[in-house]
């Protein structure tokens, strides 16, 4: 359902320039959970900006469903890493769920239904009337995981998601999100930096390089499910496959074949 | 970032528009959109403030419109510094002072020029004190709210090593205040050509840039010598702006957070 | 109740310093600083000895201070309709503000009165003169904070408003507008500040009403307890208008200094 090929990026020209992206293809299908992982500054939110219609690559090209992606297509959510600046502080929480639904065409009545639905699946129906910065920082961004689950995405982007939240909300955050993908099936792509996180949330997790990002690797998870906090974590195969992608975002050679 | 040289652009760009500006006006002017007895030529307009820089009593008007405004703020700051730092530091008479304050503050300034002009008979002195009136306002409150800006953890730091009040007052509380002491006197300096020129304009008889355009007001051509003198006002207030701006810059480079109150 | 008489106990210097002006004006005797006594008297006798069926408002009362608060509030909501429109619009154009910034810095550095005497050739004296004299002189605070705080929107509220496919008008309504409106507010009070100064000047000098007209009035007959009477009366103004934006403010911008304080 997305399809990228050769995407490449450039900031700016001449001996300033800096070559974030080089060359990256990658194929989502519908349905699936991919996590991003690469060193810090390695151009993850070049791609994530480019798959979302954000930044216009100076090479190569993202299709989502078929269509190019151009602008920012209509039926792509993102969740940003830090929720204090993505909310609106100047509207309610439930007004902020409900903002984006007017592109929908749904009606008033409509949109508050939705957004009180969404809320609910994260548990926060009780703090619509009140206003962002009056919940804590994972609270909040469970209302931006709220809006983006309103808004009924084909493609859910998260970039680094979970990044600015403590450890236990982190976790909380990790199976909610697993949660409201199997309930709705959604296709999500989750850019990260913890190697753990990835291993954890992901179907397939895709390790980028330094800058000029490439994808230096490809593993796809198979973790009997449903998946756990604890006993996940303690599996032989999440053990291994954590020390698999360790290595790759260090750039070093694995001891082992590629599970892909 | 993909912009060549922003500052050479910007510059160029600023150019063009005042050009532009002018043009319009020229054209407007002499194609009768706009009646040229009402609102002269543009050309006419520069050509005359390019002559007032040789006019010997514009010149002089501007100098003591000048040196009212300068001497008025020397008085401010002596004035308004020391007194922000004792209703600072002494909160039992700032509390008791404040509500004096608050009924003096909203009273606009321009309203006492009618009272001073009959107080005073020198429109020298009653400039200069109708200025520091006005101009004691921001200075007195941007070096209060700048005192209570002080990081107590400096204090602590300067106090802890032993030194006494005045040493901390002297190397920590003046110093941080500093920076909004000078964002209030810029404020004032604006503040102060406002009230100097109006004493000025309703005084009548005495010099000043004020006094120019009233006396101008009589000539046929009183709106192109109105409009000629308001530019060099607004070259001045854009010159001891862009000075104040820079002193603050130079000086406060420190002081990376430079706020703006009032 | 308890808070009141707090209020009022902190009040107490003001009729002590009365009480010593009192004192001390009596003692010296100058016509021009009237005891505060007499002052009151003269207010009194100014505003308030008309029929009891207009609450004993005269006819100055009636005139002077409605018509002045008019032309003061029509310049303020004038330059700031004016302001915020072509602030926004500077802010949100990088081009835009680059040829028109110099000119902006000009305009707004020249000193208001230098300008009264082009505002009355150009429309003689009257409230249009007077309305667009007090527009010019202080929309520049709103149009320069307007065009910061709309610069200035967090790229961030841009993005996410983007990738939900906000419309032009839904972004400049509920994202940028919004977001400038704590810099709007700012500029929006030094403006009714100014507005108060340069009401009082149009009328001092080009005005046949209006509490400035009424001032300068006193001010020629040589009636001083009416002169500070009138000051009086605009220090009043100047107050009721500061604490009324200042309520108003925190309405509208509670989400503002509640979000400021809590991250």
């Amino acid at each position: 359902m997305l399809e990228i090929t050769n995407l490449s990026h450039t900031y700016g020209n001449g001996p300033t320039a800096h070559n974030a992206l080089g060359g990256i293809d990658l194929k989502v299908a519908q349905g699936e959970l991919v996590c991003i992982v690469g060193p810090s500054g390695c151009g993850k939110s070049t791609l994530l900006r480019s798959i979302a219609g954000l930044l216009r690559p100076s090479g190569g090209q993202v299709t989502l469903n078929g269509a190019q992606v151009e602008q920012t297509p209509d039926n792509l959510a993102v969740v940003f890493q830090d929720y204090s600046r993505s909310l609106f502080p100047w509207m309610s929480v439930v007004d902020n769920v409900s903002l984006p639904l007017r592109r929908k065409g749904m009606d008033k009545r409509q949109r508050g239904q939705a957004a009180m639905e969404a809320l609910e699946e994260v548990g926060l129906d009780g703090a619509a009337a009140k206003y962002p910065w009056q919940l804590s920082g994972g609270m909040q961004q469970r209302v931006s995981i709220a809006r983006a689950l309103a808004y009924r995405p084909a493609l859910l982007l998260m970039d680094e998601p979970f990044g600015s939240v403590d450890a236990q909300t982190r976790e909380d955050l990790e199976d909610l999100t697993l949660r409201v993908r199997n309930l709705h099936n959604m296709t999500i792509v989750l850019i990260t930096h913890d190697i753990d996180e990835s291993v954890y949330v992901g179907d397939r997790v895709v390790v980028l390089s330094k800058a000029p990002a490439g994808i230096v690797g490809d593993l796809r998870v198979d973790l009997p499910g449903p998946r756990d906090q604890i006993t996940t974590r303690e599996h032989p195969d999440f053990v291994h496959l954590r020390a698999e992608v360790g290595r790759l975002v260090r750039g070093m050679r694995s001891p082992s074949p590629s599970a892909s | 970032m993909t912009r060549h040289n922003p500052l050479d652009n910007r510059l160029l760009c600023g150019a063009l528009g005042v050009a532009g500006l002018f043009c319009v006006m020229e054209v407007a002017g002499r194609t009768g959109l706009i009646d040229p007895l009402v609102f002269p030529l543009a050309s006419t307009v520069l050509g005359r403030a390019a002559a007032l820089v040789t006019d010997g009593e514009f010149l002089s008007d501007v100098a003591s419109t000048l040196g009212a405004w300068a001497l008025g703020l020397l008085f401010t700051v002596a004035l308004a510094v020391p007194a922000g730092f004792l209703l600072g530091s002494l909160p039992r008479v700032e509390s008791a002072l404040r509500p004096i304050l608050e009924f003096l503050r909203p009273i606009p300034s321009i309203a006492l020029i009618p009272l001073a002009l009959a107080v005073f008979s020198d429109r020298f002195d009653m400039k200069v004190l109708l200025i520091v009136y006005a101009a004691t306002w921001p200075v007195l409150i941007n070096t209060m709210y700048g005192l209570k800006d002080v990081d107590p953890l400096a204090k602590e730091t300067l106090r802890s090593f032993g030194f006494g009040k005045s040493a901390v007052l002297w190397r920590v509380s003046l110093p941080s205040t500093a920076p909004f002491i000078a964002t209030g006197v810029r404020l004032a300096s604006a503040i102060a050509l406002i009230v100097g020129i109006s004493a000025e304009l309703l005084g009548g008889g005495a010099q000043g840039i004020g006094s120019y355009v009233l006396e101008s007001g009589g000539n046929a051509d009183a709106v192109e010598y109105i409009i000629a003198a308001a530019i060099w006002a607004g070259v001045i207030g854009m010159v001891t702006n862009g000075l104040f701006v820079l002193a603050e810059r130079r000086i406060f480079r420190w002081h990376t957070a430079r706020t703006e109150v009032v | 109740m308890n808070g009141l008489l707090r209020g009022a106990v902190r009040l107490w210097p003001v009729p002590v310093v009365l009480l010593l002006w009192e004192l001390l004006t009596r003692g010296i005797e100058m016509l021009s600083f009237p005891p505060p006594s007499q002052i009151a008297t003269s207010m009194y006798t100014m505003w308030l000895t008309g029929p009891a069926e207009r609450l004993w408002l005269t006819d100055a009362a009636l005139t002077n201070i409605p018509v002045s608060v008019g032309r003061l509030l029509s310049g303020w909501v004038l330059a700031g309709v004016v302001g915020i429109v072509l602030g926004v619009a500077l802010g949100r154009s990088p081009l835009l503000f680059r040829f028109i910034d110099p000119l902006v810095q000009f305009a707004r550095a020249i000193p208001p009165p230098m300008l009264l005497a082009f505002f009355m050739a150009l429309f003689s004296i009257g409230p249009r003169m007077q309305i667009s004299f007090i527009a010019f002189g202080i929309v520049w605070p709103v149009l320069i904070n307007a065009s910061e705080g709309a610069r200035q929107v967090d790229r961030q509220h841009l993005d996410t408003a983007r990738v939900f496919g906000l419309s032009g008008g839904e972004r400049l309504f509920r994202i940028i507008l919004p977001s400038a409106m704590p810099k709007i507010f700012a500029g929006l009070r030094v403006s009714l500040s100014l507005a108060l100064i340069l009401m009082v000047l149009s009328e001092l000098v080009g005005s046949t009403d209006g509490i400035g007209f009424q001032l300068l009035d006193a001010q020629r007959s040589y009636d001083f307890s009416g002169v500070w009477g009138t000051i009086v009366v605009l220090g009043v103004l100047g107050y009721v208008f500061n604490s009324a934006f200042l309520a108003a403010e925190r309405r509208v911008l509670s989400w503002h200094r509640s979000a400021k304080q809590t991250t």
